[in-house]
């Protein structure tokens, strides 16, 4: 009759049974679903898909290491219960040094079986998968593609198996060897596995030890990981593509910002004044004043042009806008200097003969311009001068100054993301990869 | 073909046919294996136990596939190197049938379906090939030598003389898939596609000690 007992109903739960090479007791949480089952006193490997047990091999544990998730506890993970039934150790040897990582064999009697995969404490979840991907290239480079989904292949080992215990839906030992591949899509990964018979597929997608140590209640301390994983989401995927989006928005504001100021500016035509000054005059050049000229509205900038038709000499202009009413004083100058001539290099000229001074936050009234001009001394000859000054000019370089300002952060945050990139590449078959592809690689958040 | 219900020839006790295409079945209470030739049952052997085997499924089972009923009336199990799976046989509400094939909790359902092209001869058979059946492109993935391990309920067709069986499974960069059944001559074709246990929304299924029910 049926070994299990029942043929409707109610499975029970499965017995204690005695393992073949050693008679110690092995516990099948599995029975019917698992191939094969390693003994926890011998190590024998077990024959789990026959109503008799038999040894498949027997080996000499080279090494043991205790699983952090304790095989028979039970998590829920992606909305399902899953219980932890078989754990090894695999790794690959790359320059002569062996990378080691561990697998869980994960089982639900109603959704079979999957797994958790750890390396430096970043985790997997593991689906088989029965779908076929599809080679592709990304970015002129071999990937795969599933779904709409494209992966880029990351590296390609040998793995060898160095340790197992529990139950595995393959007849597992110790030293089986596959080529195994893996391809990358943050936080998704998928990975062939190629034996003499078979090539088999699956899909993992990224857990954080928290996830882990929450799901199966685990109470030791959940280790911290180390270095960036294959699959690992970059914390900056998404957000550079974000940040220059909001910086495109922002520079898009500025421009609006500055397009409605410079439309709307004030531009009041305060004064417009000539005079002459004397170079004759070697000392004491008299300081004179302007007529009185309002300034419009509670406060704005106010520019004062200077324009001087001088030819291969200087003037200087130690000006001051005075308020009539309240005698405050605002004290600038300006030089304006006009050189030119002809060299063996054709026509030269240095200098301009207008200049304009920009006074922010002046408040409106009444003001008149002190203006005390200065000039070579040497030189001989009148300089006509003319003296403008107009209210409220839009200004631009605060605008430019800004886009530069708010540039930061979007290119501060594409500088972590394309290092975060470069580490995780630096463990591929890609080591380092080359700076384009770096860049693509950005391109794609 | 008209009766419903026979009698088993071995034991006496009630035998009902749900699907009327029905050509096999087994005695529930002797496991007599019986074929159905026009109105009798003859008796052509028993069925061997039903291995250890932990799938959910069982006769009677419901659920629903690409938006029709169907319920479990038979299943062959077959023994290959990994252990047992089955291929539960699907009665639809339409009347039509299908295949639902849990090996270690992965699941696919499938139909019979008349070859477009002619299939690879068995000695041809070779991993990575492809062909290519009501356009649908297919490359053969694994071939598995399998055992008749022993048969459960209505069948289609009649099993009891079958003991070995090469089967071809080719699959698809969608989800979809074809198996190949070498036991036959001309071969059989199956088309289906790999399903998630939870669409199926299944009722009367198994419970397991200790698990929570699905």
């Amino acid at each position: 009759m049926n070994p299990m007992g029942s043929r409707k109903g109610v499975v029970p739960k499965a017995k204690a049974l005695n393992c073949p090479n050693c008679g110690s007791q092995i516990q099948l949480r599995a029975l019917g679903a698992a191939a094969s089952v390693i003994c926890n006193y011998c190590s024998s490997t077990i024959d789990a898909s026959h109503p008799q047990l038999r040894v498949i091999a027997q080996w000499q544990a080279a090494m043991t290491v205790e699983p952090v998730i304790p095989l028979g506890s039970r998590g829920k993970l992606r909305g399902v219960l899953w219980e932890a039934i078989g754990f090894q150790q695999r790794g690959i040897n790359v320059d002569g040094t062996n990378y080691f990582w561990r697998e869980y064999v994960l089982w639900n009697p109603y959704h079979g079986f999957r797994y958790l995969s750890e390396y430096n404490n970043h985790w997997n979840f593991v689906t088989p998968l029965r779908t076929l991907p599809a080679a592709t290239t990304v970015h002129a480079l071999p990937g795969m593609q599933l779904g709409k989904e494209r992966y880029r292949h990351f590296q390609t080992a040998r793995a060898y198996t160095w340790f197992v215990i529990g139950e595995f839906p393959w007849m597992v030992q110790v030293g089986e060897a596959v080529d195994a591949a893996d391809y990358v899509a943050p936080p998704k990964m998928l990975s062939s596995e190629t034996t003499e018979n078979e090539v088999t597929w699956s899909e993992s997608e990224y857990l954080t030890g928290a996830e882990i140590w929450q799901a199966f209640g685990l109470k030791t301390p959940c280790p911290p990981p180390a270095g960036v994983f294959a699959n690992q989401p970059s914390p900056y995927a998404g957000r550079v593509a974000a940040m220059w989006k909001s910086y495109g928005l922002v520079c898009a504001g500025l421009m609006a910002l500055m397009i409605f100021f410079a439309v709307t500016a004030q531009r009041q035509k305060a004064l417009d004044q000539k005079f002459v000054v004397n170079a004759g005059q070697a000392t004491g050049e008299k300081s004179f004043v302007t007529e009185v000229f309002p300034l419009d509205g509670k406060s704005g900038n106010v520019e004062v042009s200077v324009n001087a038709d001088v030819a291969n000499r200087w003037v200087f202009l130690s000006m001051a806008l005075i308020n009539e009413e309240t005698g405050q004083a605002y004290d600038f100058g300006q030089e304006v200097s006009y050189y030119s001539g002809r060299d063996s290099d054709g026509d030269w000229s240095e200098g301009s003969r207008s200049e304009e001074v920009l006074l922010p936050g002046i408040p409106g009234g009444r003001y008149y311009l002190r203006v005390e001009p200065e000039t070579d001394a040497a030189l001989a000859g009148p300089i006509p001068v003319r003296i403008q000054v107009v209210r409220g000019v839009p200004y631009y370089l605060r605008y430019f100054l800004g886009m530069l300002l708010v540039l930061i952060p979007p290119v501060w945050v594409s500088i972590r993301a394309s290092v975060f990139e470069a580490k995780r590449w630096s463990e591929s078959d890609y080591g380092g990869g080359s700076s384009s592809s770096e860049e693509e690689e950005k391109e794609e958040e | 073909m008209s009766s419903r219900n026979a009698i088993c020839p071995n034991c006496g006790a009630e035998v009902r046919f749900r699907w009327s295409g029905a050509v096999q079945t087994t005695c529930e209470y002797c496991q007599s294996i019986l074929v159905r030739n026009d109105l009798n049952l003859a008796l052509v052997g028993k069925a061997a136990d039903l291995p250890v085997d932990i799938s959910p499924i069982q006769l009677g089972t419901e659920g629903i596939f690409s938006g029709k009923a169907f319920q479990v009336i038979g299943r062959i199990v077959y023994r290959y190197d990994l252990g047992t799976w089955n291929e539960w046989h699907l009665m639809f509400s339409d009347g039509s049938n299908g295949w639902l094939s849990d090996a270690q909790a992965e699941y696919a359902v499938s139909f019979a379906n008349a070859f477009t092209s002619a299939p690879p001869a068995p000695g041809e058979l070779a991993r990575g090939m492809q062909m290519e059946q009501h356009r649908v492109l297919l490359t053969l993935t694994v071939i598995t030598e399998a055992l008749y391990e022993t048969t459960e309920g209505e069948l289609p067709f009649t099993s009891y003389d079958k003991e070995k069986c090469r089967f071809a499974d080719f699959r698809t960069h969608d989800g979809r898939f074809a198996t190949v059944d070498y036991s036959e001559e001309p071969p059989l074709l199956f088309l289906g596609q790999f399903v998630d246990f939870g669409s199926l929304r299944m009722k009367n299924l198994k419970e397991f000690e200790g698990w929570p029910t699905v």
